[in-house]
């Protein structure tokens, strides 16, 4: 396995992290409460660090002179292999929530097991993220209950979040050539192998929550490889602004 | 075996305040993980952040930095992620001093999922009352939780547990 599996492998994780961090800040003093306007940016925080760890080790993989910087703010949107859930818009409340619960129970799975990946700064990355990640799916769990079961309008909302983020389920749990490389290498966990532990952590939840589990929608795919949805150009321009406009400006 | 050298660059290095809870050092806080000579007056620190996101990290790097440069050294700054950080690292006399600051220490034992989750017994700051309740899972910094003490009406943060 050469060094670019493993840089291609930390990229799509970091852009994971990164563009999901950035929506996540796109609620900061629009919450509905004050607490929920600490909890966003406090797990964007989480994510974005997250990324910046792995952003600064794929750097160092890549030896091309590239920062972290650069790989998060100078790359044009094909150049970006986030999956599609992390880019689409916020929606509502809850279809935020719901988009943070359906990707942090997968990753909760991932970083436990990534903890014992043959990289072994992969593995102290997930070592922290994992126990991050237990709180983001905690929180949220208990926004989907308490909308899903919660007043007329709150469960028409969540019922149509479901069905606006099943058709990029699929996606998490989707292997190409490099992961294949990645899992034979033990640097990843096998993504498929966790589909179980998170359809019933999901199952229970929605359960609860008086939710109908629409999980096997047809699956949209393409971030992996560059092609992104409608949303993803008008994210980069916002995030990119600043590093476009003044060139190698640092605060 | 421990030099008189390398014990007077850790004392200079695990004596900076946490910017952002000036009441307690990284070595309370344990993200000062070690600091060794490595040549002449060449040291090397190494700092683990408490959460990944954490602003501070920089800000306290650059303070240990400048806090061994000041007292004579040459230092190197490496930031390990691993083992990752826990709140069982917080010395005891760091518990005490986030108490006194008004800032409910973490509760040991951060390997069971009870305290993970919050689901413990956290006593007031200000008057140790144990009849208290959670407000919201985050708080002012990644690292706290914001709870309210029922018994003295005071809100205050938690240090949680990770």
């Amino acid at each position: 396995m050469g060094n670019d599996v493993l840089f291609e492998t930390l990229l799509r994780l970091a852009d994971n992290h990164l563009i999901l961090g950035h929506r996540l800040s796109e609620w900061c003093g629009h919450a509905p409460m004050l607490e929920e306007d600490l909890a966003m940016p406090n797990i964007a925080l989480d994510l974005i660090g997250q990324s910046r760890a792995l952003y600064a080790y794929a750097a160092e993989i890549e030896n091309q002179g590239r920062s972290e910087d650069d790989l998060a703010f100078l790359r044009l949107e094909k150049d970006y292999h986030n999956i599609l859930m992390v880019e689409r818009p916020n929606g509502d409340f809850g279809h935020t929530m719901l988009r943070q619960f359906l990707f942090s129970s997968f990753m909760v799975l991932f970083w436990e097991r990534a903890q014992n990946s043959t990289d072994k700064v992969l593995s102290g990355i997930a070592g922290k993220a994992f126990k991050e990640s237990q709180y983001h799916v905690r929180h949220t769990a208990e926004w989907i209950i308490r909308l899903g079961d919660g007043t007329e309008e709150s469960h028409k909302r969540m019922t149509a979040a479901t069905a606006a983020l099943a058709p990029y389920i699929g996606e998490l749990f989707e292997a190409d050539a490099v992961d294949q490389s990645a899992i034979s290498a033990g640097i990843i966990p096998r993504a498929s192998d966790l589909r179980g532990a998170w359809e019933t952590q999901v199952r229970s939840v929605y359960a609860e929550a008086t939710l109908e589990p629409i999980l096997d929608h047809q699956a949209q795919t393409g971030g992996r490889i560059g092609q992104h949805t409608e949303d993803m150009g008008f994210l980069l321009a916002q995030l990119q602004y600043v590093q476009r406009t003044y060139p190698n400006m640092t605060w | 075996m421990v030099t008189s050298e390398q014990q007077s660059a850790w004392d200079a290095a695990a004596a900076v305040l946490d910017p952002e809870v000036p009441a307690v050092t990284v070595a309370d806080l344990g993200i000062l993980r070690s600091v060794e000579m490595t040549g002449g007056r060449s040291v090397l620190a190494k700092v683990t952040p408490t959460y990944s996101g954490c602003p501070a990290v920089s800000a306290i790097e650059i303070a240990i930095d400048v806090a061994l440069r000041e007292a004579g050294f040459d230092p190197t700054i490496e930031r390990v992620m691993s083992p990752p950080w826990t709140t069982d690292w917080v010395t005891t006399e760091g518990r005490e001093k986030l108490r006194a600051y008004g800032i409910a220490p973490p509760v040991q034992a951060s390997n069971s999922l009870r305290a993970l989750f919050g689901d413990t017994v956290v006593a007031c700051p200000r008057c140790a009352s144990t009849d208290t309740t959670r407000v919201s899972e985050f708080g002012s910094t990644a690292c706290k939780a914001l709870y309210k003490c029922d018994a003295c009406h005071e809100p205050f943060d938690y240090f949680k547990c990770i």
